[in-house]
């Protein structure tokens, strides 16, 4: 008997109506309506001084201090952080005990102290030199007032500090990698860090990335902090246009407004970073990539 | 006298105060196929892992086409002792170059194609250009029946083509011995052929095999040697045929009854 039953035919269903669901979506526009109307009618907001300071030469000067310092110094913690896990994961107890001592100063004192002293540290050292130590022959010797501006002591500061934290999360990602990855480069005669860097570390980035991503969104932010030591990036500048102006309310919005934009760059460029490093997970064939579109949907063309 | 390609000589290996190999000595001829069996937990591995030194072996010698692993034999001349003396990193790795593994799990970088796979041993570590490298790879891939997927992932293959991939990339390094560490243990029953033909293969291109299987049917058929070890010692060896046959003894006995 061949009767084609209706439970047969591909299922096409209707949803069950949701009234609750269109009256919470209409309230939530309703919300920001007003919201939206309270903040663009406020006159104390000044739209026309916030509008005129986003492209401010100093606001932007700012800006680009911003850029420079979070990409400088999330790159050299990045490397911190890589040759940190790598020697908290050795088999030398002295490389160990260094890594350990690192991570365990500069993630135990906080950041503000940190940037303070490196501004500060001709107090300490006056001179900064290189060449045999314990009092030996000098090939360079500077002054550190000279070496050290706002801008190398925030780099200084913000980099170690990264590079703390990198460690662990670098160290996580190294550890997740299945230990048969190891075995099998080191069966082919790779060496250590081509092991490392050939078969290790390209599959920990799969694990390191979405926290190196906060951490760079972060970063963005906390560069803020360098305001302490008369950095010259975009929230030091803003507050010195409003000491001068006292339009307070207005360029800490400007600042703000800068910051949700670099963030929100920083965001899709993680999205991108991590399909990178998903080749070989989720399944698709490197032809098929190929007929990818940049917003990862298969074009039908 | 034709040399050994591995020579195994009184081999003893402890993981703490677990001694797992108690005195192993075994030769594998040129071009010869060894099939080692045993229950589980009786040093099958380990062995195989002690030549190319994945583990370093507590007492005895082992010899790979008259190379030691592992160590330099000191000769006492001038100022140094007499003795052993551990070889340098990158000398082991020459010596691990020569020297193919294929494990139970594959193994495959899941970060790269079949073809990267294979090409990445003669990339990374023999230093060959790319274009000879990738025509080398497809050669092989061709080889081991596998030239349509090169471009696939090891996600996307099955455990059967994961596991030739595998092959293929340790022959990508041209090696004198080939070591098997129960190749298709973790593969569905109907993958496990695709996988004992390629081996059968390499063992008709006289490709020397040291191989630890369950597989008794390709031990009798392809092996001119096969080893029983039980707990760190070799039981019971011989032609094949004679060993899986008329086992002479009682252990080698209940373990066949157990595994046909
Ligand atoms: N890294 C290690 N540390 C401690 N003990 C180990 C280690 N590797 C293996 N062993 C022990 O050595 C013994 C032999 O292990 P091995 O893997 O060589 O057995 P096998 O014959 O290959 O068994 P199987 O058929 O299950 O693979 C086991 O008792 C195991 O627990
Ligand atoms: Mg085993």
């Amino acid at each position: 008997m061949v009767t084609k039953t209706p439970d047969a035919e591909t299922i096409r269903a209707v949803r069950p109506p949701r009234p609750g669901r269109w009256v919470a979506a209409g309230a939530a526009v309703l919300a920001l309506v007003w919201l939206a109307y309270t903040i663009i009618v406020n006159e104390n907001l000044h739209w026309d001084v916030i509008g005129g300071y986003l492209t401010d030469d100093r606001i932007l000067g700012g800006l680009w201090v911003t850029i420079q310092l979070t990409v400088l110094s999330m790159a050299i913690g990045l490397a911190l952080g890589v040759l940190t896990a790598v020697f908290q994961l050795s088999d030398s107890p002295v490389l160990r005990g260094a890594a350990a001592l690192y991570t365990w100063f500069f993630r135990g004192t906080p950041l503000l102290v940190q940037l303070i002293f490196w501004f500060n540290i001709g107090l300490v050292f006056p001179e900064i030199s290189f060449g045999i130590p314990f009092d030996g022959p000098k090939l360079i010797e500077f002054q550190a007032n000279e070496l050290i501006t706002p801008f190398t002591a925030a780099l200084l500061g913000l980099a170690i500090n990264e590079g703390a934290y990198m460690a662990e999360i670098v160290r996580a990602g190294i550890r997740a990698v299945d230990p048969g990855q190891r075995e099998a480069a080191e069966a082919l005669g790779m060496s250590h860090t081509q092991v490392l860097r050939r078969v290790v570390l390209p599959q920990a980035m799969r694990v390191i990335i979405p926290p190196t991503g906060n951490q760079f969104i972060s970063m963005l932010k906390t560069t803020s902090m360098v305001s302490v030591i008369a950095g010259a990036e975009l929230l030091t500048v803003a507050q010195r246009i409003y000491l001068e102006n006292f339009e307070v309310i207005a360029l800490l919005i400007v600042a703000s407004i800068w910051y949700l934009v670099l963030t929100t760059i920083a965001s899709v460029g993680q999205h991108f970073i991590e399909r990178r490093f998903n080749r070989g997970y989720d399944g698709l064939t490197r032809r098929v990539r190929k007929n990818l579109n940049p917003f990862g949907f298969r074009s039908t063309a | 006298m034709t040399e050994a390609m591995v020579r195994i000589s009184q081999v003893r290996k402890s993981f703490g105060s677990h001694e797992v190999l108690r005195g192993i000595s075994l030769d594998v001829p040129e071009r010869g196929v060894v099939c080692v069996v045993g229950p589980s937990g009786s040093g099958k591995s380990t062995l195989l892992r002690c030549v190319n030194r994945l583990e370093t072996i507590t007492a005895g010698r082992i010899w790979v086409d008259g190379e030691l692993i592992g160590y330099r034999e000191l000769d006492g001349r001038g100022s140094r002792r007499r003795g052993l003396c551990l070889l340098k990193p990158a000398e082991l790795c020459k010596q691990r170059e020569s020297i193919g593994m294929v494990f139970q799990r594959f193994h495959l970088f899941p970060h790269r194609t079949a073809l990267e796979n294979v090409m990445e041993g003669p990339v990374t570590v023999q230093r060959v250009n790319r274009v000879d490298a990738e025509r080398l790879a497809r050669r092989l891939l061709d080889r081991v029946g596998l030239a349509d997927r090169a471009d696939y992932y090891p996600a996307q293959l099955s455990g059967g083509q994961q596991q030739r991939v595998a092959i293929a990339r340790s022959l990508a390094m041209s090696p004198k011995l080939m070591l098997f560490d129960e190749p298709t243990s973790a593969l569905d029953p109907e993958l496990v052929q695709e996988v004992l033909t390629v081996m059968r293969d390499l063992a008709a291109d006289g490709m020397t095999m040291m191989v630890v299987t369950h597989e008794m049917g390709f031990a009798r058929e392809v092996a001119d040697h096969l080893v029983f070890i039980d707990g760190g010692v070799i039981v019971e060896q011989g032609p094949p045929r004679e060993v899986l046959g008329n086992p002479r003894h009682e252990r080698t006995r209940a373990f066949l009854g157990q595994v046909v």
